[in-house]
């Protein structure tokens, strides 16, 4: 079966070994470390490292479609603030009357603008089935209904880079407005429990974090099973020379929907999975520089790589959570460097470094070999345009 | 000599005799000034009534100070001696004051010696009408204009005789145009039907509504043509605001163009992302804010000297890019989007650490500010005609440069075929430094006309980048027609869009509208055709 390909894999196999194991070490030091042992692993560290590993599901699902397919999507956070804003929902409804106005049925922000009754689009949040579907088919269906269109007029590189990104623009105005009924400018948050566990007891946060390990986990698999498929070639194909592999009869525009809508799940699954570890979830999470960030995580850590999406996402976020607590000021230098010396200096990310030290003979190569023809081409793209 | 002497004693009788005259000519208006005041000062609001007219008949040069005083409340009362007095400033305990008859300082008095004269709303109405009258003999025709506007709609019996003196006298068209209105609406209160035609077409907002009563009107003649002229007149408004419109819709679309111009350069003719360029942008307006400081009082002068330094601030910002970052990228135009993005939060920050995170204020000059008025309902505000200009020059320098110089020449040649013209003998790296230094230092010149309508701070760029790209595509890449087109069109759908939809929808109508179109048109209005369009 071709989900079990991955299996097969040293690489995979290296690398859930890592994952699960860390994932492991943390429960461990966090449940049977006393605390004030120094070892201890609080509850708020492993609420970090869970919206840590959040991001890391975001970063692979980027990953698919930049590395894989050759689409730089400048608006993945759109779909990982819909699966975030679906849980969201689903939370907002689990509170039921322990609100501050006490409405069994309407969430306190309603009951504020004066609303009588549920907009339709809210019916079914409450049961959380229904809810965990919406995770993934509302931006399922955004990235069908958008890719669709663009693949199909074969709008690509930068001008789909440029409307990717005027399309979570558009979504945050929107979001923004307190008529659309989700909360407007403060969003959803207050949230109580989940299918029944309380939010705020160490236990459940543990339990997210693990739960979030395990989906990018999963996540990870699926993706390394689509791209060692023949699927995947043909998506690798699409990457380096779109006009060759449509000449060769492939209907290269299904490939690039299907792979760009698996990829707006996962997005999805992991904004689900972040909400209640960061127990908010408001507009900004639609903002273009959020999508953009997001991007600079899969070029740091290695595009094309998807351990190298993992990476990336740990260590910015990581930088930033250092940074922004130690000087402020010097966050957004750092991170516009990050970004300069990355795409300038180390083209292939931590990951091609990594590859480049250990004098990775066979696949840097091949690594290296790729991208000089994709460069090549590009430039010869450059000299008729 | 002797004539001298002999008329001396006479020249010291006459100065004798008329400061005599004088002094006693100034008694006289004491008593009477006193007497008229007294009158004020009566418990009851009818003889107060009488009072103000009788003020008014006197023609006392100071009955305009007085009757705004009362109307202010400033006139006032000193309980114990009786005097007169108005009060300058109200407020502490002791309140300093100037004697009412004389207007000269009367020192200060303690609240609780004073008593002011109350007016109520009739009064006030009266009054209001009163200092319009009075105002209808000053000498600036501007005062004149706006008194014969107060009159609008508030004429009563007694001032129709007054009023049509006034109109005799009156040299300016415009303040008898409106005083024949002010009458004619009185006419109309009473039943007149011709004053109606009188009224016809006229956009004022009082006149409008001594209208719209006259439609209720017992004699249905009068109704009907009330109506009709109503009808007409909402006709007009329609124009004007649909006028207004248009002219908000443009001034919006100058500022998308002025902003996505040198984009269409950088992005369009040059190939390079450079998600950096509202920066660039935000320095052109901080580089007028600097001038600003460095010429304190001369807001002109410095917005005007800020127009090549912008430019020039902008330009070498943008070469400094250019040779740091995007000549390595050369051929990858999605690593060149990231590095230049990387750029932009950098000078964002720049900009906060070094200036201020706070918003800085940029003053317009005289020049700009006010309105010019079209008429009675429509006006276009200064600053936002001044831009709409700007950008229009803007763009024909930069179509010049395009097409007519040398350098312009190099780029199309450099841009078409790159291998071609360099074994012509171009330089293709000196054109690539300039085209770019060029598109960056027109994107310092939109910053410095975004600091006569916006705010400055460090996010000034941030908000108008995605926009700029989505004028770039939506025209079609490469075509500066296009950009000029599509930011106008792009302005005026917004502003239409506004009323019924609201800013922020009508943003993300235009938004998702920008997004469908690119997916039936790829290549924008105004695609290039031939082999440009190749690649």
């Amino acid at each position: 079966m071709w989900l079990m390909q991955p299996f097969n894999e040293g690489a995979t196999r290296l690398f859930l070994g890592v994952l699960l194991a860390c994932l492991a070490l943390v429960t461990v030091l966090h449940l049977a470390v006393p605390a004030g042992h120094p070892l201890h692993v609080s509850a708020y560290t492993v609420t970090l490292l869970g919206k840590y590993l959040s991001y890391a599901l975001l970063a692979v699902a980027v990953d698919l479609v930049w590395g894989y397919l050759g689409i730089l999507s400048l608006g993945h956070g759109a779909f990982f603030a819909l699966g975030g804003y679906a849980m969201g929902m689903y939370l907002m409804r689990q509170i039921g009357d322990r609100g501050t106005y006490g409405d069994p049925i309407l969430p306190d922000f309603m009951v504020f603008l004066n609303w009588d009754s549920l907009p339709w689009y809210w019916l079914g949040f409450d049961m959380p089935w229904f809810a965990f579907l919406m995770v993934i088919l509302v931006p399922g269906a955004l990235a069908l209904v958008f890719g669709f269109l663009a693949f199909r007029s074969r709008v690509t590189g930068v001008y789909l880079s440029i409307i990717t990104q005027a399309m979570t623009f558009a979504l945050m105005l929107a979001f923004f407005r307190n008529e659309m009924g989700f909360g407007g400018n403060n969003g959803l948050t207050d949230f109580r429990e989940l299918l029944g566990f309380d939010l705020r007891t160490d236990a459940t946060r543990l339990g997210l974090f693990i739960a979030t390990g395990v989906a990018l986990a999963m996540g990870y698999v699926l993706c390394r099973a689509i791209v060692t498929s023949k699927l995947g070639r043909v998506s690798v194909a699409c990457r380096d020379a779109e006009a060759r592999t449509r000449f060769l009869g492939y209907r290269v525009e299904r490939f690039q929907l299907f792979v760009f809508v698996v990829s707006a799940m996962l997005a999805g699954v992991a904004g689900a999975l972040y909400v209640p570890q960061v127990g908010i979830i408001n507009p900004s999470e639609f903002s273009p520089i959020l999508s953009i960030e997001i991007v600079l995580w899969v070029a740091l850590g290695g595009r094309g790589t998807l351990y190298g999406a993992v990476i990336g996402a740990l260590l910015v976020n990581y930088a930033k959570t250092v940074f922004t607590g130690v000087m402020p000021d010097a966050w957004l230098f750092a991170l516009g460097g990050m970004f300069v010396l990355v795409t300038v200096f180390l083209p292939r990310g931590v990951a091609g470094l990594l590859g480049y030290l250990q004098g990775l003979r066979f696949q840097g190569q091949r690594f290296n070999r790729d991208r000089n023809e994709t460069q090549s081409r590009d430039i010869s793209k450059e000299a008729s345009a | 000599m002797w004539m001298i002497r002999a008329f001396l004693p006479g020249v010291w009788l006459l100065c004798l005799l008329l400061g005599l005259a004088l002094m006693a000519q100034a008694q006289e208006e004491t008593g009477q000034g006193q007497a008229l005041l007294e009158s004020l000062d009566s418990p009851s609001y009818d003889a107060k009534a009488e009072a103000i007219e009788a003020i008014i008949v006197s023609g006392d040069e100071r009955s305009r100070r007085w009757l705004d005083e009362l109307l202010g409340g400033k006139l006032q009362r000193h309980k114990d001696t009786g005097r007169f007095v108005i009060v300058l400033e109200n407020r502490g305990r002791n309140w300093p004051v100037i004697d009412a008859l004389t207007l000269e300082d009367a020192g200060e008095m303690s609240r609780r010696d004073l008593d002011g004269i109350g007016i109520n709303n009739a009064l006030r109405g009266q009054l209001q009408s009163a200092l319009a009258m009075l105002d209808l003999y000053t000498d600036d025709v501007d005062d004149r204009r706006d008194a014969a506007r107060e009159l609008l709609g508030s004429v009563d019996a007694p001032m129709v005789e007054p009023l049509g003196e006034v109109i005799a006298n009156e040299d300016d068209a415009e303040v008898r145009r409106l005083l024949d209105q002010a009458l004619a609406i009185h006419r109309l209160d009473e039943g007149d039907i011709d004053a109606i035609a009188e009224l016809a077409g006229s956009l004022n907002s009082r006149v409008r509504a001594a209208l719209n009563s006259a439609t209720r009107s017992d004699d249905p003649l009068v109704a009907d043509a009330a109506s009709a002229a109503l009808a007409d007149i909402e006709q007009k408004l329609r124009l004007n605001s649909g006028l207004e419109t248009l002219y908000f819709g443009l001034s919006l679309g100058s500022v998308l163009v002025l902003a996505a111009i040198g984009l269409a350069i950088t992005f369009g003719v040059m190939g390079v992302i450079n998600m950096a360029h509202g920066e660039l942008i935000m320095l052109g307006a901080y580089t007028t804010w600097a001038m600003q400081q460095l010429l304190p009082g001369q807001p002109g002068l410095a917005l005007v000297l800020s127009i090549p330094a912008g430019f020039l601030v902008a330009a070498l910002a943008g070469i400094a890019i250019e040779r740091s970052v995007i000549q390595f990228l050369k051929g990858r135009p999605l690593e060149t989007l990231l590095a230049t993005f990387g750029v932009s939060l950098i000078l964002q920050q720049l900009v906060r650490t070094v200036i201020s995170p706070q918003n800085r204020t940029v003053v317009s000059p005289d020049w700009m500010s006010g309105s010019l008025m079209i008429n009675e309902g429509l006006s276009l505000t200064l600053n936002r005609l001044f831009v709409l200009g700007f950008a229009l020059v803007v763009f024909a320098c930069l179509m010049l440069v395009m097409r007519r110089t040398r350098l312009g020449l190099e780029v199309r040649a450099v841009t078409q075929n790159r291998a071609m013209a360099r074994s012509m003998g171009i330089r293709a790296t000196r054109v690539d430094i300039m085209t770019f230094a060029l598109g960056s230092g027109v994107a310092g010149l939109a910053g410095v006309a975004l600091s006569q309508l916006t705010n400055v701070g460090p996010n000034l760029g941030q908000n108008y980048i995605i926009d700029s790209f989505m004028v770039v595509v939506f025209g079609g890449v490469g075509n500066l027609w296009g950009t000029l087109v599509a930011g106008l069109s792009l302005g005026v759908i917004n502003q239409v869009l506004e009323p019924w939809a609201g800013a922020v929808l009508a943003k993300i109508i235009v938004l998702v509208f920008i997004i469908l179109f690119i997916q039936k048109r790829p290549r924008g209005l105004f695609p290039q055709k031939g082999r440009a369009a190749e690649g």
